[in-house]
């Protein structure tokens, strides 16, 4: 009785954001996946025609006829996953040690560097990449400085470079990977750590064996929260990378803004979301298996 | 024989927030044998934690000297000293069996994995925690993770166990099993033990020696008998037991025995030795050193307390003065308002020379 009264409740309560939900999330989705199968209209739009070509043109089963198959879209995701992972793998280097030296300050110090992390969230992200635009370019602030100390003789070429679209990724990805990984550090039973020490392992051991996977799960959080916008970056390269740093994020813009080919670009984006889902299925099923002992 | 820890002129200050310095540890001396159960016993803050993490290695010392075996700490990283701890929170690893748990220091020693799991298996078996090992520390109930950190800090053999407040989180039954093993695992092993505890009955109880600190000093080092039956000074004496302190001025002097009065007029009898007509000093008794007979001091029972085959009886001296707590039999009929007398064996007086 008391159950499905509850029940009920909890239904009434979650109404809303399901129908929000439903309407502004599922039913988005549900166009682009039927788009993906769509048609194209000769002058955009859609035709309401089944058409597998779209998939076609990406995975290798275009005829050369109707559409040609290109191997570049292939590569193309494959870079957007390298530079994500490489994003990520940089990001959990840069502030990993830092969130054990956060954790350490005093608490006034710890507020000012919080403050500090989230600063770039007040102000406008292509602000920002435009500001690196000018430090990055030839004769910008780094090239300058580079050239005044002697490091360098010629200007470095690293703008338009997937060095740059990188670069720029890692710059703003920083806050997202620190978050969590702090909290997890923050959360760190020191006393363990000290249990670890006194019953014989160096600090190498101590850290492998409890540092490392006590802080797992805002590893992993702090891994998932970066990769996944970055696989489907399009404003970094955009305005960082060339030709070479285009990442598929930006194929999907274009089909849709200047190529006007819908059901391709929804193609496209159906693949990030496949590639986007099957990483977070990964560590969801990887967190719960290592939950579950704990 | 040398002793196994040798504790000299042993300096620690910290720096409180409000600016000053704080002496935690304020010119310790200290010898442990080997096999000895030693018990820090004070208020606190008087820096038993401190001793115990200067020992283990997670706490400098400013100056002074420690040496284990004759060899010299100071310089050594934790996890090189032949010392483990029983952590008050436990501290087990959470994300590992208890089985790990417990052979961690042999894993990290990089002992094989059969003689490892042959090892676990025998400590666990010795803790009470025999098949235990594949559950995770979250399993467990409190007295059962105490006996896995038990178990693990015991598996490498250490020369010198430390423990600090290793009971406390424990219910009062558990605590008392727990003291009766921790004794006889302590035997059994032939490590040395020190071990920290706010309980006085608990270190009387389990100590082959009581270290009695206070503000970051030894008052004593004794036996639980001599700590109890003689304490250096009143803080001991207030500090271990239940005491009755008369501080009295010696009448004369009949051979064996001091008559003395105490402000009041109460008057009792001390061991004569060493006494001087006119002297002021403090008379100890615990509650138990008085009789309730015909003769002796006269008063009145103002509360009896039941404790089973005892009574705790305050009474009022009739001539004035502080409560006296005196422990008789039940069933001699001391209800409260009854008139008595407190008979006591002036041998078994201790005096402090200071009054
Ligand atoms: N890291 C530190 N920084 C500043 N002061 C400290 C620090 N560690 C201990 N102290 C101070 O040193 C004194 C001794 O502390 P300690 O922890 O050794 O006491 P304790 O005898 O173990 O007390 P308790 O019985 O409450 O555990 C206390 O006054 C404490 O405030
Ligand atoms: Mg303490």
């Amino acid at each position: 009785m008391a159950n499905r009264r509850q029940s009920v409740a909890l239904g009434i309560l979650l109404a809303p954001v399901t129908l929000f939900l439903g309407v502004f999330f599922l039913l988005p989705l549900g166009i682009i996946a039927l788009f993906s199968v769509l048609t194209p209209g000769l002058y955009g739009g859609v035709e309401w025609a089944f058409y597998h070509w779209n998939y076609g043109r990406i995975f290798g089963w275009a005829d050369g006829i109707i559409e040609i198959y290109e191997p570049i879209y292939l590569q193309i995701l494959l870079r957007s996953l390298s530079f994500a992972a490489l994003t990520v793998i940089l990001t959990l280097i840069l502030c990993y040690p830092v969130a054990f030296w956060v954790s350490r300050l005093s608490e006034r110090w710890r507020l000012v560097f919080m403050f500090l992390i989230t600063l770039p969230f007040f102000s406008s992200l292509i602000v920002r990449l435009y500001a690196w635009l000018l430090i990055l370019k030839p004769s910008g602030l780094l090239n300058a400085a580079l050239l005044a100390l002697g490091i360098v003789d010629v200007p470095l070429e690293i703008l338009y470079t997937p060095t740059a679209v990188v670069l720029g990724m890692v710059y703003v990805m920083v806050p997202f990977m620190f978050l969590p990984l702090y909290s997890a550090v923050d959360n760190l039973d020191r006393s363990q750590i000290e249990a670890s020490l006194d019953l014989g392992a160096n600090r190498v051991q101590t850290f492998v064996k409890v540092v490392l996977p006590q802080t797992l799960p805002g590893i992993m959080g702090g891994a998932v929260i970066v990769f996944i916008p970055s696989v489907g970056n399009f404003v970094v390269p955009d305005v960082l990378g060339g030709a070479k740093g285009l990442m598929i994020g930006n194929l999907v813009e274009q089909q849709f803004l200047s190529s006007r080919n819908w059901p391709f670009g929804s193609a496209l984006s159906m693949i990030i979301m496949a590639v986007v889902l099957t990483v977070l299925l990964i560590s969801v099923t990887r967190a719960r298996k290592a939950g579950g002992h704990a | 024989m040398a002793p196994l820890l040798e504790i000299r002129e042993a300096r620690r200050s910290f720096v409180t927030p409000e600016g000053g310095r704080l002496a935690a540890l304020d010119g310790v001396n200290l010898d442990v044998g080997a096999n000895e159960f030693v018990t820090l016993l004070g208020p606190s803050g008087c820096g038993k934690t401190t001793l115990l993490r200067a020992i283990s290695g997670f706490e400098s010392l400013d100056s002074g000297t420690m040496r284990l075996d004759g060899a010299d700490l100071t310089a050594l990283p934790p996890f090189r000293r032949p010392v483990n701890t029983v952590f008050q929170s436990y501290a087990l690893f959470g994300h590992m069996s208890v089985a790990r748990n417990v052979g961690y220091a042999l894993e990290v020693a990089g002992v094989a994995r059969a003689t490892r799991e042959a090892q676990v298996a025998e400590v666990l078996e010795k803790v009470g925690l025999a098949g235990m090992g594949a559950r995770r520390p979250g399993q467990l109930s409190g007295g059962q993770r105490q006996r896995v950190a038990l178990a693990r800090s015991i598996i490498a053999k250490p020369r010198l166990l430390l423990l600090d407040e290793p009971l406390s989180a424990l219910d009062r039954n558990l605590r008392q099993q727990m003291q009766l093993e921790l004794k006889s695992l302590q035997h059994a092993l032939g490590i040395a033990f020190i071990f920290v505890t706010h309980d006085q009955e608990e270190a009387l109880t389990m100590s082959d020696r009581i270290v009695v600190m206070r503000s970051g000093q030894i008052e004593q080092i004794g036996t639980p008998r001599e700590i109890y039956r003689h304490p250096r000074n009143r803080f001991v004496a207030e500090f271990i037991g239940e005491t009755n302190l008369f501080p009295v001025t010696i009448d004369r002097v009949e051979g064996a025995e001091a008559l003395a009065r105490t402000a009041e007029g109460v008057e009792m009898r001390l061991p004569g030795k060493d006494r001087r007509p006119g002297e002021q000093v403090t008379a100890i008794l615990r509650p138990a050193d008085f009789t309730l007979g015909g003769a002796g001091i006269p008063g009145r029972v103002t509360r009896a307390v039941y404790l089973g085959s005892d009574l705790y009886l305050f009474v009022q001296p009739l001539a004035g003065g502080p409560e006296i707590r005196v422990i008789a039999r039940d069933g001699a009929g001391f209800d409260e308002g009854a008139a008595v007398h407190l008979a006591h064996d002036p041998a078994r007086v201790h005096v402090l020379e200071a009054a």
